[in-house]
């Protein structure tokens, strides 16, 4: 059953979205089948492919910075989910990962 | 003869042919291509994906083995933008639909991203499109071959002049021929500019026109000594030049075979010549250059990774393989001293009017707990393996400094709920180097287990002067008696206190002022590894009676000019065949 689910979250991690976090989020996007996309709502961006490293980069998302993560596909419910609980959890940086 | 004034990376001087990269780098020989071609096009395209993706994994194991993991980790993010899908489809479309040739197709949508990178907010992101070109251009080169200069098929020394160079081409100087760079463009912090700090030749960057100027062939002396490129020396100018240079080498040589000898005064006093290190793998270089410990690790480098916030495990690695290559020897640990102009984590929405007096360094990492707390984790870890002393910089007030040592014990009662090894008892001291925290010296010396005089900023502070602006750099001046006067001070106040009072600034690796030093007690000079030899070849000629001597008459003069000329005539008088 296709569906489509997106969720509003706040990066928190003190980098913002550079390399090594957006790497993190291309690998988990990946193992999703849906079709993913990103918006920075903080600069009323585009939707960016989320699991694309060069557009994720592009979100130009700092600290503090508002995304919107959406979904669209089988395991769209799942995707925006697991997706959202990485941005919140600042990309397991601080923890040793 | 032409001179170009620069910001010099690296020590000395190198003389010799220059090897010029222009800055439009690859001339693509066709836009488009015949139908019927199309089909092998994408085929090339595809296979100079793989052909990248393989360079790069085989680069980052060298990287690994030798420059260590931070510089491996600035090419994770290429690896994943040749992976991406959406990208690869994008430019194999333009090939399919508008029959563009591989090279054409690739570099119309690298440069289109590139171009959007520009319009990022956060500087940081600017910076990637360095990045984005270095991919652009390996994917150019395996597409058409190498067809241009490259540095690894050199066959004699060359000097290379270029308009910029990404990372990959500098982390591979190395493995070349080069003697020296000069590039067109500047920024101390850039992963270049630090790639080219570690490479440790000669450089000048932050020339603006240099790669147009010169041509290949044309003879270039980088003088990193005084900041300068003179193209096509006349006779006069490159004998004296070579001359230098051939002393430079004289010296470097024969400074080396002091080594292993004890730095200590004719009269038998011991000083401590420590190392100020940027990076894990200069624990080596140091210790080759006789350190007897590092006195200063820098740990900003850990955000050089592209990747963004270092996990403490990275950190803890890092901060083990420095303490490890000491072997037993004490290391000095400044916790971030990010902010201002280090690898700023620009990341705010508005930018702050005064950097220099903002939210930096000890205050940056009050500011943001969670981070502080990792890094100190990650230090009382690594701590367990050897000698290390914990340093805050910047502090301005005592406050601070509690703070700070709060939220290292709540650190320490985190790693002992988590039944984590660590090391309790560790020297925990601080950088002076504001003159709040140089007014107060007593009171600090009360509470902190070591205080170590940073007088790079200190001095900044105290002239009210910022270095890196060219209209006032002038007045930048370690020989200001204000700054001669205010380490009198704080030396005094450290040797009656009885607390242990060290030197990390550039001050403590110059010639110039070691008989200073040296004459208002300081027996712990920490600086970098290639100024240990000859700083050791001083003190080993002087004697600490004459020291106190020169000191005193140093603090009797009324400006700079007079300060430097009384300090070069002495100093000249135990070296006298060195370029003081």
């Amino acid at each position: 059953m296709n569906s489509s689910c997106s969720c509003e979250v706040e990066v928190v991690n003190a980098q913002g979205m550079h390399a090594r976090p957006v790497m993190k989020f291309v690998d988990l996007a990946s193992q999703f089948e849906s079709e993913v996309t990103v918006r920075n709502v903080s600069r009323r961006g585009e939707d960016l492919d989320g699991k694309s490293a060069m557009h994720l980069m592009l979100l130009d998302a700092a600290q503090g910075a508002k995304l919107r993560i959406s979904a669209s596909g089988a395991d769209a419910g799942a995707a925006v989910e697991a997706l959202a609980a990485l941005v919140r959890d600042g990309f397991g940086m601080s923890e040793g990962a | 003869m032409e001179i170009l004034r620069g910001i010099a990376v690296g020590p000395g001087i190198a003389i010799g042919e220059a090897v010029v990269l222009d800055a439009e780098d690859f001339r693509i020989p066709c836009r488009s291509v015949a139908r019927a071609a199309v089909e092998q096009e994408r085929e090339k395209f595809q296979q100079a994906v793989e052909g990248s993706i393989g360079e790069l994994e085989r680069q980052t194991q060298w990287l690994l083995g030798n420059l260590g993991r931070e510089a491996a980790n600035v090419f994770a993010w290429h690896i994943g933008v040749l992976k991406d899908a959406k990208l690869q489809q994008g430019i194999l479309r333009h090939i399919q639909e508008k029959a563009y040739s591989a090279a054409y197709a690739t570099s119309t949508v690298m440069r289109e991203y590139q171009r959007r990178f520009l319009q990022m907010s956060d500087p940081l992101l600017v910076e990637r499109i360095r990045d984005v070109r270095d991919i652009e251009r390996r994917l150019l080169r395996n597409i058409l071959g190498d067809t241009r200069e490259d540095l690894a098929h050199l066959t004699k020394p060359a000097v290379l002049i270029a308009h910029d160079l990404t990372p990959t081409q500098t982390a591979q100087l190395a493995d070349t021929l080069v003697t020296g760079v000069a590039l067109d463009v500047g920024g101390a912090t850039s992963h270049t500019a630090i790639l080219l700090h570690s490479w440790g030749r000669p450089s000048v960057i932050g020339l603006n026109d240099v790669s147009t100027r010169l041509s290949g062939g044309d003879t270039v002396i980088i003088d990193a000594v005084n900041q300068l490129v003179i193209a096509n020396p006349d006779e006069t100018t490159l004998n004296e030049y070579r001359r230098q240079e051939s002393n430079y080498t004289r010296l470097a040589a024969e400074l080396d075979t002091l080594r292993d000898l004890p730095s200590i005064t004719r009269d038998g006093e011991s000083v401590h010549l420590l190392s100020n290190v940027e990076f894990p793998h200069e624990a080596r270089t140091s210790l080759a250059k006789g350190a007897e410990g590092v006195g200063l690790f820098r740990t900003e480098f850990l955000f050089l990774q592209p990747s963004g916030f270092p996990s403490e495990e990275d950190q803890y690695r890092a901060y083990l393989e420095t303490v490890r290559a000491m072997q037993g020897r004490p290391v000095t640990i400044r916790t971030f001293d990010l902010g201002a102009d280090k690898y700023t984590q620009e990341k705010r929405y508005e930018h702050e009017r005064n950097p220099m007096l903002g939210l930096r360094s000890i205050r940056y990492s009050l500011a943001n707990v969670g981070m502080f707390k990792t890094q100190l984790r990650a230090i009382l870890r690594a701590a367990v393996e050897g000698e290390v002393r914990l340093m805050f910089p910047l502090l301005m007030s005592l406050m601070e400094f509690r703070q700070a040592k709060m939220t290292l014990h709540d650190a320490m009662e985190d790693l002992e709920e988590a039944g984590i090894p660590y090391r309790r008892e560790l020297p925990v001291g601080i950088m002076l180097e504001t003159p709040a925290a140089a007014i107060q010296v007593k009171e600090f010396c009360r509470e902190v287990d070591f205080i170590s005089i940073g007088t790079n900023d200190l001095l900044q502070y105290l002239v009210a002067v910022d270095r890196g602006n060219e209209e006032v750099s002038r007045f930048y001046d370690p020989s200001h008696p204000a700054l001669l006067r205010t380490l009198a001070d704080v030396m005094s106040a450290c040797t009656k206190a009885g607390r242990d009072c060290s030197l990390c600034g550039e001050m403590a690796g110059s010639p110039l002022y070691a008989l200073f030093l040296l004459g208002i007690g300081l027996r712990s000079f920490s600086m970098a590894p290639a100024n240990i030899p000859e700083i050791k070849k001083l003190i080993r000629l002087a004697t600490v009676a004459q020291a106190r001597r020169v000191a005193r008459r140093a603090l009797t003069f009324e400006t700079e000019r007079q300060v430097t000329s009384y300090l070069r005539e002495e100093t000249r008088k135990l070296l006298p065949e060195d370029p003081i």
